[in-house]
C-alpha cells in the first residue's frame, strides 16, 4: 500500500534523488534552480548523511576560514569554505562557516551537520524522510524505485548514498574484528595495545584519537604510506602525531604488510600473521584490541544484479565523465560516491569529488546535464568577442570550481561566446572546433599553473601556462597567452 | 569487482607479474588505482602530457592514430609506459572497445614502481624488447 501523503509520496517523476547528506542536498538544490521536477527521498530523519556520525573521533579534515580575502556571501569566497553547500542566494551560502566556532579551521562533527541543517531549511529543499529504497526494477522507460513508502518511476535516478557501507577486506579471522563504524569511545582503549587494519584516513583517524589512551598502537596493511602525497594532501592532519611517535621509535608502529590472519588468544586479545612487504619476512602481533579500518563501499543494494559495474575491488560505482553509470543509463550518483568518474589523474593528481568540497560542483554540473536531457532550456552565460580574455583571466584568478576541482573540472568558453562550467574529460572528447578551456593544475612537485585546451579540428592542443608566486594568474604575461590562443 | 574476483586474484593471471609472491601482488593491487572506462570512452588521448602506466584488468581497447587501428588491447596487456618514461605527450588516442577496467601506477610513481618489482621491470623490458624486434622485421 503506497503512503500517498506528505512531501513527494510515491509516483511518477522524471527524476528521484536517493539521499540527503551533502550530496542528495545539492543535487536537490540544482535540480530545483533548473526547474527540474524532481523527487528526494532518505531512509534518514533528517538531514545531513553521514555528518550526523562521522568521524568519530575527530573534526573534519577540510577547512572553512570565517575569514577571507572574499566576502562570505561571494562565490569566490567558496574556495576559503570547503565545507558549506553552494548557492546563488546569500543567504544561503557560507551556512558552515556561519557555524563556527573559530577554534580550529576546521568545523567538528557538530558545526558541519548544522551548517547542512541550514541549507536545507533555508533552501527549502523538501525531503521525503524515513522513506527507504528498498529494491529496484528496470523499465523500458526508466527505473522503479521501490521503497517502504510505495513505488517511484523515473526516467533518471540519483543516487547520494554516500561511500558509507563498512567493508572489510576477505582476511581469514577478520568476522572477529570490529569495523571502524562500531569503534566504541575512546577510553575503552585505555591502557591497551590495539592493532589497527588499516592505514589509510580511517586507520590514521583511530590511531590519532587512540594516541592518548592505547598503550601501543600497531596499523598494519600492504602499501607504504605515501608520504610524499600526504604532504598536499588535506588528510594529513590525522597522520601527524602517529606518524611522528612512529618515526621516533615510540608506542606507534606503521607496518607494511599483507595480512594473512586474524584468531583470537586465550585471553581475549587478537594474533594477527603477515607477510611483509616493503621489507620482506613474517610478521605475529599480539594485541588486546583490534579495528578493521578497511574502508566503506557505496550502498548500491541490488543494483549489481542490474548490471552495474564498479571499481575499487567493487566499493564504488564505475561512472562516465557526467556521474553516470558506465553500463546503466539514466542511474547517476552525486556526494562522494561521485569520486567513482576519476577524471584524467594528469600527474596523479586526483579530483576533490571524495569531499564536499569538489562534489558540490559535480552535482550542480550534473543536474544541468540531467536537465539538459530532460529537454530543459538553460540559459548560458554569453560573452561578448572581447570580453573572453579578461573573463577567463578572472576564473583563473578565483573561480572557485577549477580551483577547487584541479585538472578535473574546466572553465569552457564555446565558439558562439557562451560559457560554463564543465568536466575537462568531457570537454576534451565532445567539444566542437574552436572552444577553448581552462584549468587550475598541479604537478607532482605541488607546483600550481593554469593549462588552456583550445579544440581545432580532431587535434586538442594543451598548453600549460608559468606558474606564478602569488598564484595570480590575471596579469599580462597570462593574458597575452590567452590572447594568443582565443 | 563485477566478476566477484579480487584484484590480487586477477592480477596474479597476467604474466606480467608472474613472478610476485601474494604479499607483494597485494600491495600492488590498491583499489584505489583500479579505473574503469564505458564503451566509446577515451582511456589516453593524442598531445596530452602527464599520464601513467595501465594494465588492462578486462575488457578491450583499439589504440588509433587519426582514423587508423593500429593495435587492439585486451586483458594483461599495458599501455602508457613510453611516453611516461620519456616524459612525452601520448602518441595515439587509446579508446575503450567495451567497458574497460585498468589498474594505473601513475606516471610520477612509475620509476619507483619499477625498481621495487625488478621482476616486473624485466618482463616489461621482454615485452619491448618484442615489439622493437617486429618493428624492425617489418623495417627489413
Amino acid at each position: 500500500m503506497a503512503v500517498v501523503e506528505g512531501v513527494h509520496p510515491p509516483g511518477e517523476y522524471p527524476v528521484v534523488v536517493v539521499g540527503s547528506g551533502p550530496g542528495g542536498l545539492q543535487t536537490a538544490y540544482a535540480l530545483s534552480r533548473l526547474g527540474v521536477e524532481h523527487a528526494v527521498i532518505s531512509q534518514d530523519d533528517s538531514p545531513g548523511g553521514m555528518f550526523r556520525k562521522w568521524p568519530i573521533y575527530q573534526r573534519l579534515l577540510s577547512w572553512t576560514k570565517p575569514d577571507a580575502p572574499y566576502d562570505r556571501s561571494s562565490r569566490e569566497y567558496e574556495w576559503y569554505d570547503h565545507n558549506s553547500l553552494i548557492a546563488d542566494e546569500p543567504e544561503l551560502r557560507a551556512t558552515v562557516a556561519a557555524e563556527m566556532d573559530r577554534t580550529y579551521m576546521v568545523p567538528s562533527c557538530a558545526e558541519m551537520a548544522r551548517g547542512l541543517v541550514a541549507f536545507a531549511v533555508r533552501g527549502g529543499v523538501q525531503v521525503r524522510y524515513g522513506c527507504r529504497w528498498e529494491s529496484t526494477r528496470r523499465e523500458d522507460s526508466g527505473y522503479v524505485l521501490v521503497t517502504s513508502d510505495g513505488e517511484y518511476r523515473c526516467r533518471a535516478v540519483v543516487f547520494a548514498l554516500g561511500v558509507t557501507d563498512p567493508w572489510k577486506s576477505p582476511i581469514p579471522g577478520i568476522e572477529d574484528v570490529p569495523h571502524y563504524a562500531e569503534t566504541p569511545l575512546a577510553r575503552e582503549f585505555q591502557g591497551k595495545s590495539v592493532l589497527i587494519i588499516g592505514k589509510r584516513n580511517s586507520g590514521f583517524e583511530l590511531a590519532d584519537g587512540l594516541e592518548p589512551w592505547a598503550r601501543q598502537i600497531f596499523l598494519v596493511s600492504p602499501r607504504p604510506v605515501q608520504t610524499a602525497v600526504l604532504a598536499t594532501a588535506t588528510v594529513r592532519v590525522r597522520y601527524f602525531e602517529p606518524l611522528e611517535d612512529a618515526s621516533w621509535g615510540g608506542g606507534t608502529f606503521a607496518l607494511d604488510a599483507a595480512v594473512e590472519r586474524i584468531e583470537r588468544t586465550e585471553s581475549g586479545g587478537f594474533r594477527l600473521q603477515a607477510a611483509g612487504t616493503t621489507r620482506p619476512g613474517p610478521i605475529t602481533l599480539e594485541a588486546d584490541a583490534a579495528i578493521a579500518a578497511t574502508g566503506f563501499r557505496t550502498p548500491i543494494q541490488d543494483l549489481r544484479e542490474l548490471g552495474l559495474a564498479t571499481v575499487a575491488d567493487g566499493r564504488i560505482p564505475a561512472l562516465s565523465p557526467y556521474w553516470e553509470s558506465t553500463t546503466l543509463p539514466g542511474v547517476y550518483f552525486a556526494g562522494n560516491t561521485m569520486q567513482g568518474a576519476a577524471g584524467l589523474r594528469k600527474n596523479g593528481v586526483g579530483s576533490a569529488s571524495g569531499t564536499v568540497s569538489g562534489f558540490r560542483y559535480n552535482a550542480r554540473l550534473l543536474a544541468q546535464e540531467i536537465a539538459k536531457r530532460l529537454g530543459h532550456k538553460q540559459e548560458w552565460q554569453q560573452l561578448g568577442r572581447d570580453e573572453i580574455v579578461a573573463f577567463v583571466l578572472t576564473e583563473l584568478r578565483a573561480g572557485p570550481e577549477i580551483w577547487t576541482q584541479k585538472g578535473y573540472l574546466a572553465r569552457a568558453v564555446y565558439p558562439d561566446g557562451s560559457t560554463g562550467i564543465v568536466p575537462l574529460a568531457h570537454f576534451l572528447d565532445h567539444c566542437e572546433t574552436g572552444s577553448i578551456a581552462v584549468t587550475i593544475e598541479m604537478n607532482a612537485e605541488g607546483e600550481i599553473y593554469p593549462v588552456a585546451y583550445v579544440r581545432m579540428g580532431e587535434e586538442i592542443d594543451e598548453r600549460a601556462l608559468p606558474t606564478h608566486p602569488l598564484n595570480d594568474f590575471g596579469g599580462d604575461e597570462y593574458r597575452r597567452a590567452l590572447e594568443s590562443l582565443v | 569487482m563485477s566478476n566477484g574476483e579480487d584484484l590480487v586474484d586477477t592480477l596474479r593471471r597476467f604474466n606480467l607479474f608472474a613472478d610476485l609472491d601474494r604479499a607483494q601482488l597485494e600491495a600492488i593491487a590498491d583499489p584505489d588505482s583500479e579505473r574503469s572506462f564505458a564503451t566509446g570512452e577515451r582511456i589516453m588521448r593524442r598531445g596530452m602530457s602527464g599520464t601513467g602506466f595501465y594494465v588492462i584488468l578486462d575488457g578491450e581497447a583499439t589504440v588509433t592514430l587519426g582514423g587508423d587501428e593500429l593495435n587492439r588491447l585486451r586483458q594483461g596487456d599495458f599501455f602508457g609506459e613510453i611516453s611516461t618514461l620519456l616524459d612525452e605527450p601520448l602518441t595515439a588516442d587509446i579508446t575503450a572497445e567495451t567497458p574497460v577496467r585498468v589498474l594505473e601506477i601513475p606516471g610520477p610513481r612509475l620509476k619507483a614502481f619499477l625498481i621495487s618489482y625488478p621482476q616486473v621491470m624485466y618482463r616489461i623490458l621482454v615485452t619491448e624488447a618484442r615489439r622493437l624486434q617486429e618493428v624492425l622485421a617489418w623495417r627489413s
